[in-house]
């Protein structure tokens, strides 16, 4: 039953058209592991969480989940995803907090089931575990775009996913909620032992709660433990990106994604 | 009006067929809107037109046809066009909407030599194009009952999944729901729905039906059940007045439903206006 890896990415390479966008990409994610994923707009890192989510078939490679090839895959509710803000969804959407999140149960219930008698609870605490169970009734369009994206985390953790995916999840939010939107994933990485895939710019904000760092540029520079990370001269990191990451996200944060 | 309906099987099969029709055209109407998927009903209801006409022009040669319901040639082009659609959508991938432009404009071209071929505009095919408030048989009806049990079963059973692809598409795709497969159904049953509503709204106005309601609720509703419920209670209201109105007027009945739509379209968006300027008179005078 147990996989060695949640996640494990075996020479994996996407093509679109002509244009080569991920190339020889091996991966590999533990249990309990809040990797973060590091790479300048274009590096492909969009494009690799949608394999890993199965949105995007690899042109070559083998992509498995929990110890299945990903297309033989039918456990996808452990994998929750929050995408950016920015093309989540339709904001004049009439729809309730309340009704968003109870959506992330339509997997885990199955085609024609209704959803389970005790869906309210689990709604209600998904979202205290981010902080919003007292807008429960409110619409979602009535939000703020940091407020909204932690309706979609707990939209992704009302199913009780093992892993979260997380796609830029601070472009939009204010630079002074950074930080605790940070805080809280790491609580839920260390608390609920939930893995942790995060594409980020701010390297800086986030370099305490991670453990694991990659780096991405079409090919994976450098996959390891964040100390060693931190051990890599700038002049790597400018030879791999052209400049430093450890500087993007000054000039880069609220920049929208590939 | 009452005794007129007890006494006319006419009436009674009309204000029946828009009674339901009142129901399952808002009602798959919400989903429509979300979705942006508007203009499809439009180009759909066109291609039906192209199925009747064809029908209509058949049953002049062929005494098969002549005895056959326009309307099942309808549902069959409106369902074929749902499909063809899909196609489309895929093909130009990055300019879906070309799909309507080139299912619409198909199904007004093959109407217009059907209709030539029969020789013009018949009375019964203005009854199609405007809806009528006389010609609706207790075959139509049986039609439209059973077309409303097939959307109401299937809104029963994709409507989580259905919300989700609304909301939120690439999610559903990445929690691994079906979304092709429930979304090819959902075009097919928006066909049945316009294939359904044509007898009383007429095909020029079917689509109005599925997002004029939905225009006005959704200006209201705050969660989306609360949608769906102003979305049928509008859609109701509408079929049922402009329904009376065209029987006592003698007016096609797909211009007075329309028109009641717009009227209460326009009610809720006055309404809802004035009402927040008095909500914010009152929040300003508090705060001084």
């Amino acid at each position: 039953m147990n996989a060695p890896y949640d996640i494990e990415l075996n020479n994996v390479s996407f093509q679109y058209d002509q244009t080569i966008v991920l190339k020889n990409i091996s991966l590999q994610v533990k249990q309990g592991d809040f990797l973060a994923v590091l790479g300048p707009n274009g590096s492909g890192k969009s494009t690799l969480l949608k394999i890993i989510l199965g949105l995007l078939k690899p042109t070559s490679g083998d992509v498995q989940l929990f110890g299945e090839k990903s297309r033989d895959f039918k456990n996808r509710e452990w994998i929750g995803y929050v995408s950016q803000k920015s093309n989540a969804f339709n904001t004049g959407f009439p729809a309730t907090v309340f009704e968003v999140v109870e959506s992330g149960l339509v997997k885990k219930t199955g085609l024609f089931k209704k959803y389970p008698k005790d869906a309210s609870i689990r709604v209600e605490k998904a979202l205290q575990s981010v902080g919003m169970e007292k807008f429960m009734k409110q619409s979602i369009g009535e939000l703020s775009g940091g407020q909204q994206q932690r309706v979609f985390i707990a939209r992704a953790l009302v199913a009780e996913p093992k892993c979260l995916i997380l796609d830029e999840p601070t472009v939009g939010i204010d630079h002074e909620h950074v930080q605790s939107f940070y805080n809280m994933l790491a609580h839920l990485n260390r608390e609920q032992h939930i893995t942790l895939i995060l594409v980020t710019h701010d390297v800086d904000t986030v370099s305490n709660q991670i453990s694991h760092v990659a780096c991405l540029n079409q090919t994976i520079h450098f996959h390891g433990f964040k100390n060693d990370f931190n051990q890599i001269s700038d002049e790597d990191l400018q030879a791999w990106y052209g400049h430093s990451v450890r500087k993007i996200h000054h000039t880069k944060v609220r920049e929208h994604n590939d | 009006m009452i005794e007129a309906l007890i006494n006319y099987e006419f009436l009674q099969n009309a204000f029946a067929s828009g009674i339901i029709i009142g129901l399952i055209a808002p009602l798959l109407g919400v989903f429509i809107v979300v979705r942006r998927l508007s203009l499809i009903a439009d180009a759909l209801s066109h291609v039906t037109l192209a199925g009747i006409a064809g029908s209509l022009f058949l049953s002049q040669s062929y005494a098969f046809f002549a005895l056959l319901n326009p309307l099942y040639l309808g549902i069959v082009a409106a369902v074929t066009g749902s499909v063809l659609i899909e196609r489309l959508r895929r093909l130009y991938k990055h300019y879906e909407e070309l799909a309507i432009p080139i299912i619409m404009s198909a199904g007004i071209g093959f109407s217009a030599i059907f209709i030539s071929l029969a020789n013009g505009f018949s009375s019964d095919l203005f009854s199609y194009l405007f809806g009528s408030v006389s010609a609706v048989s207790r075959q139509d009806l049986w039609i439209v009952i059973v077309i409303a049990i097939i959307v109401i079963t299937f809104l029963l059973l994709f409507f989580k999944e259905l919300f989700l692809l609304s909301f939120d598409e690439e999610y559903a795709k990445a929690s691994g729901l079906p979304a092709k497969w429930v979304h090819l159904l959902f075009m097919i049953v928006t066909a049945l729905v316009i294939a359904a509503s044509m007898r009383i709204v007429g095909i020029l106005l079917v689509s109005s039906l599925m997002t004029l309601p939905v225009a006005a609720s959704m200006r209201l509703a705050k969660s989306f059940k609360q949608a769906i419920l102003y979305a049928v209670v509008f859609g109701e209201a509408a079929v049922i007045l402009g329904l009376v109105i065209a029987f006592y007027l003698n007016i096609a009945p797909g211009g007075t439903i329309v028109v009641t739509s717009i009227i209460i379209l326009l009610i809720v968006l006055i309404g809802k206006k004035i009402w927040l300027s008095i909500v914010m008179k009152n929040e300003g005078g508090s705060v001084v």
